[in-house]
């Protein structure tokens, strides 16, 4: 009823009339009847999901992207075994460190959502898992980019590699349960259940692929671990901070979106309700429903 | 610069980066985009 | 609780005698998928005798899978999700009664699989106590989170093709210790099998209290 939205019922008045009592009631919060306009609020905000703060991170991440570059691929001396392939590892290591906070973020979100219900954490979890995902594949590409000239394979079944692939995998069916059209509160139940359990399984399936690894097949591949210090530390801490800085910028305005989605879900739900209840009203505006009067 | 050893493994490493982050980057933007079309500004806290 | 995971078992089980999908459908195609592995590698070679565990326990996950989806379905019909909720049962009690009921149908598919690999691929079944050990513990994991799971995608339109995608990856673990451990009974030291069987139970725990924490919010929230 306050906004019509392109999606808004195509037959029937158009809902200006003031709402009645009942309708604005059934509105969302703080809307107020027909006075705030009933055209796309367009000119009143931004029609975005930026703020000054997502502006400020944004110019930050940018920047310390920039000095990511000029240190890592510049200034950071190459690696005496790995050469300068080595200079993936700044990339690699913090994508990888940032998909499992996403992940952590989505298990937490996911339980205190199932525990108090309030829509932000259902948009968290949702956020979380999918900018893992991104970072998923980032970490996958990288590794295995890296993997090729140091251990003269793309893939190898390391613990670790293996962990990640589950991983993407378990957050790729996540997301897929997200996605469906459903009743977003059932969705949203069976998705914090899934996503409750996410950090719970990423532990066992760890644990047991680094078991399996280690009884059976122990050190077909000796991993180089380089000593890290000097420009190369320096380096590898610049990609934690402008890595870091994209995840804070992406996750806010992920959520953001998230949060639209939710309340543009409620407006067309309103914009719904409010036609049904003109077309109901039409006919007896001023008799009981129950009552079969003609109407004038 | 141009002197690194596997400068194509660090290309497709590092670009394909910047592609996956970049892409989901815009892609998130646009979807915020065309969402705030249909919601009211009160809802919109951050704005 | 066991009151009534003993009824929604029965229900179960009950449904599953009279319907025979277990037996018609879901066992004939466990035997089909060992033989058609048969094909797909050399039988008179070694490579079948090595990978036998990991083909015995691939095709118990993806019978399982079939057999998963059949439970979560009985639920679907004719409003059964909301005569559950309001007849009081404890929904502890019905995630266990499901679970109970397919893990019966697995030990089934199991003790047939298990034949079949002896039969068709030569296997030799040594270390009894340990397979055992390993078919219960595995079992009761696949089962366990095979119903959370099974419910989490029931009355979905898209459920046949969710189902794996969300609970195969889950079950990794349970695919990689279930292995190692029959590896270690058929042809290793049945002793480097013993810690599988151990995660495997921890897992089994894990998913039964998951399932029973989580049953009747899933229940109730859909």
């Amino acid at each position: 009823m306050t906004a019509t939205t392109p999606a808004g019922s195509p037959s029937g008045p158009p809902p200006t009339a003031p709402a009645t009592g009942a309708a604005s009631a059934a509105g969302a919060s703080a809307s107020a009847g027909g006075d705030a306009g009933h055209r796309p609020p367009a000119g009143a905000g931004p029609a975005h999901t930026g703020s000054a703060a997502t502006r400020a991170v944004g110019w930050l991440a940018l920047a310390s992207l920039a000095l990511l570059v000029l240190y890592g691929l510049v200034i950071s001396p190459a690696d005496r075994e790995m050469d300068d392939v080595v200079r993936l590892m700044y990339v690699h290591v913090p994508s990888a460190t940032y998909l499992y906070l996403g992940c952590f973020i989505t298990t937490l979100a996911s339980g205190m959502w199932l525990w108090k219900r309030t829509p932000g954490w259902d948009a968290l979890a949702e956020t979380g898992a999918e900018v893992a995902l991104v970072f998923a594949f980032v970490t996958l590409l990288t590794g295995s980019l890296w993997g090729r000239p140091t251990w003269g394979t793309y893939w190898t079944w390391d613990a670790r590699l293996t962990t990640t692939a589950v991983l993407t995998a378990l957050l790729v069916g996540y997301l897929a349960l997200r996605r469906l059209d459903v009743d977003p509160d059932a969705r949203s139940t069976r998705a914090a259940v899934v996503g409750l359990l996410l950090v719970p399984n990423v532990v066992i399936v760890n644990r047991s692929v680094e078991w399996w690894r280690s009884l059976h097949q122990s050190a077909t591949l000796a991993r180089i671990d380089p000593t890290i210090e000097g420009d190369m530390l320096v380096a590898l801490m610049v990609g934690f901070l402008a890595l870091g800085l994209v995840f804070t910028w992406l996750t806010i305005h992920r959520f953001r979106v998230a949060w639209l989605e939710q309340q543009a879900d409620r407006v067309d739900l309103d914009a719904a309700l409010a036609a049904r209840r003109a077309e109901a009203a039409d006919g007896d505006l001023d008799s009981d429903p129950h009552e079969k009067v003609t109407p004038a | 610069m141009i002197a690194l050893t596997h400068a194509g493994y660090l290309a497709a490493g590092w670009l394909g980066t910047a592609a996956l982050v970049g892409g989901y980057a815009l892609v998130v933007l646009r979807r915020g985009r065309r969402l705030s079309r249909h919601v009211p500004t009160e809802e919109r806290r951050w704005s | 609780m066991w009151r009534d995971a003993t009824l929604v078992a029965g229900r179960d089980l009950r449904v599953e005698a009279r319907s025979r999908v277990t037996v018609n459908q879901v066992a004939p195609f466990a035997l089909l998928v060992l033989i058609l592995f048969a094909f797909a590698l050399d039988p008179e070679g070694p490579v079948l005798e090595r990978a036998t565990p990991g083909l015995y326990w691939v095709t118990v996950l993806f019978s399982a899978l079939l057999a998963i989806a059949r439970s979560a379905k009985l639920d679907e019909a004719d409003g059964v999700r909301d005569a559950l909720r309001l007849s009081a049962l404890d929904p502890a009690g019905v995630f266990a009664g499901k679970a109970v009921a397919v893990a019966a149908e697995l030990v089934a598919l199991e003790l047939l699989l298990g034949a079949g690999v002896v039969v068709l691929y030569g296997a030799d079944p040594a270390g009894v106590g340990l397979l055992v050990a390993t078919c219960a513990a595995a079992t009761a994991a696949v089962a366990t989170a095979g119903t959370l799971y099974g419910a989490l995608v029931s009355g979905l339109r898209v459920r046949e093709t969710l189902l794996p995608l969300l609970l195969l990856p889950v079950l990794a673990p349970v695919l990689i210790g279930a292995t190692r451990a029959f590896d270690a009974a058929l042809g290793g030291v049945p002793a480097d099998g013993w810690p599988w069987c151990g995660l495997l139970a921890a897992f089994a725990v894990l998913y039964s209290v998951a399932g029973a924490l989580a049953y009747g919010t899933l229940l109730e929230g859909s």
